[in-house]
């Protein structure tokens, strides 16, 4: 185990970024929006704010992909292991 | 009887040519390209699941967008939202959310999903649980959940893709009548068995294309047509409010009731936490080249729920338009799944009926494919390979799921033959709420081993027992049935052992959700019994840093190694 981790990435990865993955959940409070009023395109409030919701979600799922880039996987190093690819792994 | 409704309102009586002619064009050229697929991008041999199965796990951000949106998009549901919409408005709307909440729910989950099944091997969920619990048996109640709660999901594909042809006028009674769906399925089925996951990959951009043309068409040309949004909202609720005969209460609303709310809440969010669950949109992330590929995908696939809320939208306007659902003959009770069929054969000109049609139907094959092969991989990994034939090669395991593949696509076709369409509605309901209770064991696993192996498979077996004794006990008043009515629970029907806790409420609740909570505190009470008696938690296979890994590490597992 200790060997094989050496210069990789074990265990959970924990970035304060992830927590903006928990904006979206807030669209599931619907006495927010359960209104008919102020309409856009004829659409009552309930749909069109629930639309504007899917923009907001691809944001936050956005941010935290650009924000933890990179971050956990090593990438273009060379590689300390060895050249011994440890391929199949026959169990 | 289903006919003359249909054909009453056609344009012409008879075979609808125009819209029969585009619909096999189009087909034949989705049936060509899954041929072909089997050469695309392939490897030597397709005899490894890796290949067959996962299409070489060398998926890209486009392949998989298409292949995923196709997968979890289907035809059933493109029919079955504004259905839903038109017999109870706001509720049905709840599709949005569901596909909103969705992504950044499983963003991570699928990540580290993805990159154990990589350096392991993992073709199913399943797999994973054996691997990370060394526990046959929970494997084995992972695999038989996910197969059962796929097999209905299949025969609902034909259902829709039925519906379509009916629509276009082939419409014979009796085994003659099933005929051109045997005929389209048999097709599927040669061409999934030959290709693997290639074929819907490819098909998929076919299917997407297509129905993103027909929605968008849909949303700005009827509106227009009917008189905007603004008089069709009026004219719904207008409609919903009127009390139906049978019942007696107004029908639904164009917005939540106090009543419905947390139906709306719990539903949405049991489905989201469900979607990935389901070994079909699982293959769909297996299948993808590396976690780039994943996180970009969580990005780009709420495209899809924009579609699927304007398609959701489409139930008002066959509200507004005065669609009358065409009448079940076996049952006697309108089909509310036809509305969006009748709509399209009414409001358009047959020429783009015939695509829209089409699109319905080849996207009722896309999904149907990836079920199947994802049901094929269950039963080959997890149950042949686990009991049966312990020394399987990698080529035999190929050869087998090909095999389960063809006996799952009949399955489903004679469920539709020999079985009313109404038992794959219920049992598709019921797949919902028991998928969901492999959570635990597949999702919370990814995360942490607290969970006691003996603790997760008595939460499964209380979480699965009580969600379809819930089920069962839902009546349906608008179409007189007794039992699996639906998937709405009035909290005064909520009963632990005879005791009510929320006597005297009305308010609904999807017992999906309810029956998961009752998994993880029966889980939660049992790993504490477990750990406290020290009881044997079986061996972890999997490594810490198998989580992370990605796809140019350098000692990465090879594609297609043996297992």
């Amino acid at each position: 185990m200790s060997g094989k981790a050496a210069g990789k990435v074990t265990g959970l990865q924990i970035s304060p970024w992830n927590l903006v993955l928990l904006v979206p959940l807030l669209m599931l409070v619907t006495p927010w929006f359960n209104v008919d009023k102020p309409r856009f395109l004829g659409m009552p409030f309930f749909y069109w704010f629930q639309f504007v919701w899917v923009i907001v979600g691809v944001i936050s799922v956005a941010i935290v992909y650009v924000m933890t880039k990179g971050k956990p996987v090593v990438k273009g190093k060379p590689d300390r292991l060895g050249d011994e690819l440890d391929e199949g792994e026959v169990r | 009887m289903t006919t003359s409704t249909v054909l009453a309102q056609a344009p012409g009586s008879g075979l609808q040519w125009t819209e029969l002619s585009i619909f096999i064009v189009l087909f034949l050229l989705v049936s060509v390209m899954g041929f072909v697929a089997s050469r695309w991008k392939a490897a030597e041999s397709l005899d490894h699941l890796d290949e067959w199965g996962l299409g070489g796990r060398k998926f890209g951000a486009w392949i998989t967008w298409f292949l995923v949106g196709g997968d979890l998009y289907t035809a059933y549901t493109f029919v079955a939202v504004p259905a839903l919409v038109f017999g109870a408005g706001a509720l049905g709307f709840y599709a949005l959310p569901y596909t909103v909440v969705l992504y950044p729910i499983v963003f991570l989950p699928a990540l580290r999903m993805w990159s154990v099944s990589r350096s392991r091997g993992y073709v199913t969920p399943a797999d994973f649980v054996r691997g990370r619990y060394g526990s046959p048996t929970l494997a084995l109640l992972i695999a038989i959940t996910g197969i059962v709660a796929t097999m209905p999901y299949i025969a609902l594909q034909l259902v829709g893709l039925e519906a379509v042809l009916r629509t276009m006028g082939l419409n014979g009674s009796g085994i003659a009548g099933h005929l051109p769906l045997l005929i389209a399925f048999l097709v599927l089925a040669l061409y999934t068995y030959q290709s693997g996951l290639r074929a819907p990959a490819l098909i998929a951009f076919v299917k997407d294309g297509l129905i993103y043309v027909v929605i968008l068409v849909a949303v700005f040309y009827l509106p227009s047509k009917l008189g905007g949004w603004s008089h069709i909202f009026d004219v719904s609720q207008e409609k919903l409010q009127t009390p139906d005969p049978k019942t007696g209460n107004p029908s639904g609303s164009i917005l939540l009731t106090a009543n419905n709310q947390l139906q709306y809440i719990t539903l949405a969010l049991g489905s989201a936490l469900a979607l990935f669950l389901y070994p079909h949109s699982l293959t769909g992330v297996l299948a993808s080249r590396g976690r780039k590929v994943i996180k970009r995908n969580m990005i780009a696939l709420p495209a899809y729920s924009f579609l699927l809320g304007l398609l959701a939208l489409l139930g008002y306007v066959a509200l507004t338009a005065g669609v009358k659902p065409i009448t079940n003959a076996a049952t006697g009770n309108a089909d509310s799944n036809t509305v969006v069929p009748v709509l399209f054969d009414t409001q358009f000109p047959s020429w783009f009926a015939g695509i829209a049609f089409a699109a319905i139907g080849i996207g009722a094959l896309v999904p149907a494919a990836i079920m199947s092969i994802a049901a094929a991989n269950l039963w080959t990994r997890n149950i042949y390979k686990e009991y049966l034939k312990k020394d399987a090669t990698p080529g035999q395991e190929a050869k087998q799921a090909k095999l389960a593949s063809l006996v799952v696509k009949f399955g489903a076709v004679a469920f539709i033959l020999f079985i009313d369409p109404q038992f794959s509605i219920d049992l598709q309901l019921i797949g919902g709420v028991l998928i969901l209770q492999t959570l635990p064991a597949v999702a919370i696993a990814l995360y942490t081993r607290w969970f006691h192996r003996w603790g997760l498979i008595a939460g499964w077996v209380v979480g699965m027992a009580w969600g379809v004794i819930m089920l069962y006990g839902i009546p349906n008043p608008k179409t007189g049935k007794a039992h699996f009515g639906g998937s709405a629970l009035a909290l005064e029907k909520l009963s632990i052992f005879g005791w009510h806790p929320f006597s005297g409420s009305a308010i609904q609740i999807y017992p999906g959700f309810v029956a998961l909570v009752a998994n993880l505190v029966v889980a939660v009470v049992v790993t504490v019994i477990a750990r406290s008696l020290k009881i044997f938690n079986g061996t972890d296979d999997t490594e810490g840093t198998d989580y992370h890994a990605d796809e140019h590490d350098k000692d990465l597992r090879a594609i297609g190694a043996p297992h």
